[in-house]
């Protein structure tokens, strides 16, 4: 076929004196340039390289395998020697925290800052989330850093809540919660109920007079785990009412709904989670936090 | 014509087959869309069927409108010996793109925000971040890019075959039917509606739907090749014709679901486990290879040589870059699972064809950077030449820089992190989004017979602007994602992590928000383009058809 533009004239381009291959769409031509050596030969180099590592490596799929390649490496072994070296790594570490008692941790610089170290980072990709990453809490989470502990704030009962956890289907962990009085009590009760817990904590003057009722309603059905003086006992986990430190917040709002729907905050066992020399750094952390007694 | 006195002397006007077709099909799926819509299991899903029911109504009147309007003789396919193209599919379409190309560069502002400062998500389930970034990735890869691709397809098969595009209604149920979908695909997201797999989160009924408009697009663009007058088919229809089967066969495989029920927007894969994963990247990074790279390269060799006025630097290296391209390509998908439950000789071959992967990619950039040699001096006073070699020069580096990060070693740094995105982004908005800006430049005067855009001046502001934004982005996510990446494996003597998780994304802040300054510089480079856009379809000066150097059409576009 002969057209116009497949005459022997246009079959070279002017400018670089290269020949076309002839032929010509809307004014595009090509030139008949072969292919550049250096790409050739790294084409080449790339394509004996991926040979190479089939050879070594694990690559193509046989029936019911794949060739294994001369290394014997596969991702499964090499994860497990990973984590091999890893425990070797830590292994002193781990048997001095083992072996020593939290007290004897906390007495002994090095250790405490073996433990601290750990601890740090183990809270923080595990507690903060819910605890925040300074432990200073949130609603509903509890501020590790003060003083005022549900659950107790010694290093046995620090490890203790972390190990078997809160209300999280643990046997050995801290059971019961907050009831649910909506039914038992009318809205008016549960008003002044609440007015009585805020003048527990100062936040309204003792002579109020929905305190003053409340405070009847309160004997009658928050005292026996709150106690007579509203300062909570350590063995159900009950809130001291009086310190002004709040766990689902102190307004009169929020705890007419404590009080109506009850509260049961969850923490999760983390003894099956993290190996004993962790939960053992994580006690010693959160009790140096500030708070621990 | 009202006026024509002899009726005789006319032609019998009648509905071509394809319009019976259509009108029998918008009726039948308006009342399955009706039917669909009283008995939806979920508002969303109503919400869509009455969107579908209503898109089908209009679109049985609009073809029955445009049968009462249009003459007897469909338009013919040659005027005086000359080929008739048929322009205005390609108008609609390039306008959409530039319309979906600001939607989807702003979303990507508001979730780059979003990372930054939390506060951008105004606890709005719609506009949260885990609904808005599928809307991002879908708006500028598919909305935006698959305009544009859809645009230049149609316009470059036409002049390089000498052929009017085939079909008469089947064009226009191209453009309009795809970028239907893309309203499903992206209400869908916002209102919660997903199948939760990467770049194919639309459901079942927009994926089937999907199918029929390209299987369509695959017929218009083949008949056309089909009837060309050209002797070969130019290098670019390999590209296009490639991408357009390839992404069929890819929507195919990933979304073979099982629906719920016909009343139900939720569908079950039929893949599980792995083998969903590996059909997952086989689609997700092939979208990659096929839509983002095998499709611009095919702008990339018509536009550049056009603009230049230089020919293609080598035949035989497009032929060879071309097959060696999509043959390694289809293979390189498990690269995105290194060290999962994936198999490790599956590791193996996504990782060494990757590798293998690198000169045929590198094939193309040669290529286009070449073509340039006899006219270097245009970079200095044509900025629609120095955008598209900039775009080719991003590629370039894209394309060495993903089979080095699908070596695992790399991989093992880089998975998971920014640097991802980073690479992502070099691709994105260096490759994808330059060559559509210097496309869309070209197209618009060609299109509209203007001598040139509007304002060079803008064109030269749009690049500084953008490409200053395009360094930001991607140094700040290098950075981000290599910081990432070290502080997560980082041990300390003892053995215990060095940071813990919220550390490193603290670390991230102020990286984040130099990511979003650039992503606002690409924004106002894309606001400025539209302008610009605008602007030379209502004012630039006019071009004499006679003497229009590219964008000649002898008939007026409908």
């Amino acid at each position: 076929m002969s057209t116009a533009h497949e005459s022997h004239d246009t079959d070279v381009d002017a400018k670089s004196g290269k020949t076309t291959t002839g032929h010509e769409w809307d004014g595009i031509r090509e030139l008949n340039n072969p292919l550049p050596r250096w790409w050739l030969w790294s084409f080449y180099a790339c394509i004996v390289w991926a040979v190479g590592y089939w050879i070594l490596y694990p690559a193509w799929p046989l029936v019911s395998s794949a060739t294994p390649g001369l290394l014997g490496w596969n991702s499964r072994t090499a994860v497990q020697e990973q984590l091999t070296d890893l425990a070797a790594l830590r292994a002193a570490s781990s048997a001095r925290l083992n072996t020593a008692s939290l007290e004897e941790i906390e007495r002994s610089p090095d250790l405490l800052s073996l433990a601290r170290a750990e601890g740090r980072v183990a809270f923080a990709d595990n507690c903060a989330p819910c605890h925040g990453a300074g432990g200073g809490g949130a609603k509903g989470f509890p501020n590790l850093n003060d003083d005022d502990w549900l659950w107790g704030g010694t290093l046995a009962q620090i490890q203790a809540t972390i190990a078997h956890g809160i209300r999280a289907g643990d046997d050995e962990g801290h059971q019961g919660n907050m009831t649910p009085f909506a039914g038992v009590l009318s809205r008016a009760q549960i008003s002044d109920t609440a007015d009585y817990v805020r003048s527990l904590a100062g936040l309204v003057p003792a002579t109020d007079p929905g305190a003053q009722r409340g405070a009847v309603v309160f004997k009658a059905n928050c005292a026996v785990c709150h106690g007579e003086d509203g300062k909570g006992k350590l063995e159900l986990g009950s809130k001291n009412l009086t310190d002004n430190i709040w766990l689902y917040g102190g307004d009169k709002a929020t705890i007419m709904q404590t009080i109506a729907l009850g509260r049961g905050g969850v923490m999760p066992a983390w003894g099956t989670r993290l190996p004993a020399s962790t939960i053992k750094a994580l006690t010693v952390y959160v009790h140096t936090l500030g708070g621990g007694q | 014509m009202p006026t024509a006195p002899a009726p005789t002397t006319l032609p019998r006007k009648s509905m071509t087959n394809g319009e019976m077709l259509l009108l029998v099909v918008f009726a039948l799926l308006a009342l399955l869309s009706i039917t669909v819509m009283a008995k939806a299991h979920t508002s969303a899903y109503a919400f869509h069927a009455f969107l579908f029911a209503a898109a089908s109504i209009a679109s049985v009147f609009a073809i029955g409108n445009r049968y009462m309007d249009r003459p007897a003789e469909l338009p013919p396919q040659t005027i005086d010996g000359l080929p008739n193209y048929n322009m205005g599919p390609v108008k609609v379409s390039t306008l959409l793109a530039v319309f979906w190309g600001i939607a989807g560069f702003l979303v990507g502002v508001i979730i780059a925000l979003q990372l930054a400062f939390p506060v951008f998500n105004f606890d709005l389930p719609w506009i949260s971040f885990g609904r808005l970034r599928p809307l991002h990735t879908s708006a500028v890869i598919f909305a935006f890019g698959g305009n544009v691709l859809i645009a230049t397809s149609f316009y470059v098969v036409q002049r390089t075959c000498r052929a009017r595009l085939a079909g008469d209604l089947a064009p226009w149920f191209v453009i309009l039917g795809y970028n239907f979908f893309i309203v499903i695909a992206g209400t869908g997201y916002l209102l919660g509606i997903t199948q939760g797999k990467e770049y194919a989160e639309p459901e079942w009924y927009s994926d089937l739907f999907l199918t029929v408009v390209w299987v369509t697009y695959f017929l218009v663009f083949l008949l056309t090749i089909l009837k060309r007058k050209e002797p070969h088919i130019y290098v670019a229809n390999w590209f296009y014709l490639a991408f357009i089967v390839t992404i069929a066969v890819l929507h195919l495989g990933n979304n073979a679901t099982v629906p719920v029920s016909l009343f139900s927007p939720h569908s079950y894969i039929v893949w599980s486990g792995v083998q969903d994963a590996m059909v997952q990247w086989w689609y997700g990074h092939n979208a990659v290879g096929f839509f983002l790279t095998a499709g611009f390269l095919a702008l990339m060799y018509y536009f550049i040589p056009k603009r230049a006025e230089r020919p293609v630097y080598s035949y035989r290296l497009s032929i060879v870059h071309f097959w060696a391209l999509i043959f390694l390509y289809i293979w390189a998908g498990p690269h995105h699972l290194h060290y999962t439950a994936l198999p490790d000789w599956a590791q193996t071959l996504g990782m060494t064809f990757s590798i293998m992967l690198w000169m045929p990619s590198w094939g193309g950039m040669i290529n286009g950077l070449m073509t340039l040699s006899g006219a270097w001096d245009k970079l200095r006073t044509d900025p629609v030449i120095r955008m598209m070699v900039v775009s080719v020069a991003f590629y370039g580096m894209a394309t060495f820089e993903g089979p080095m990060m699908s070596v695992k070693a790399v991989n093992s740094l880089s998975h998971y992190t920014e640097w991802g995105i980073g690479h992502v982004h070099s691709g994105a908005l260096g490759w994808v989004a330059y060559i559509s800006f210097g496309a869309i430049y070209c197209l618009v005067p060609w299109l509209w017979h203007k001598k040139e855009m509007y304002s060079v001046k803008a064109i030269n502001w749009h690049f500084w602007i953008s490409t200053l934004g395009i360094v930001l982005y991607i140094c700040a996510m290098w950075v981000a994602g290599i910081l990432q990446g070290l502080m997560w494996r980082a041990y300390t003597a003892l053995g215990f992590l060095e940071y813990s998780f919220i550390e490193s994304v603290e670390a991230m802040h102020p990286l984040y928000v130099i990511r979003a300054l650039g992503g606002i510089l690409f924004l106002v480079g894309a606001l400025i383009m539209a302008w610009n856009v605008v602007m030379t379809i209502r004012k630039a000066e006019p071009v004499a058809a006679a003497e229009t150097p590219a964008g000649l059409t002898l008939a007026p576009a409908e």
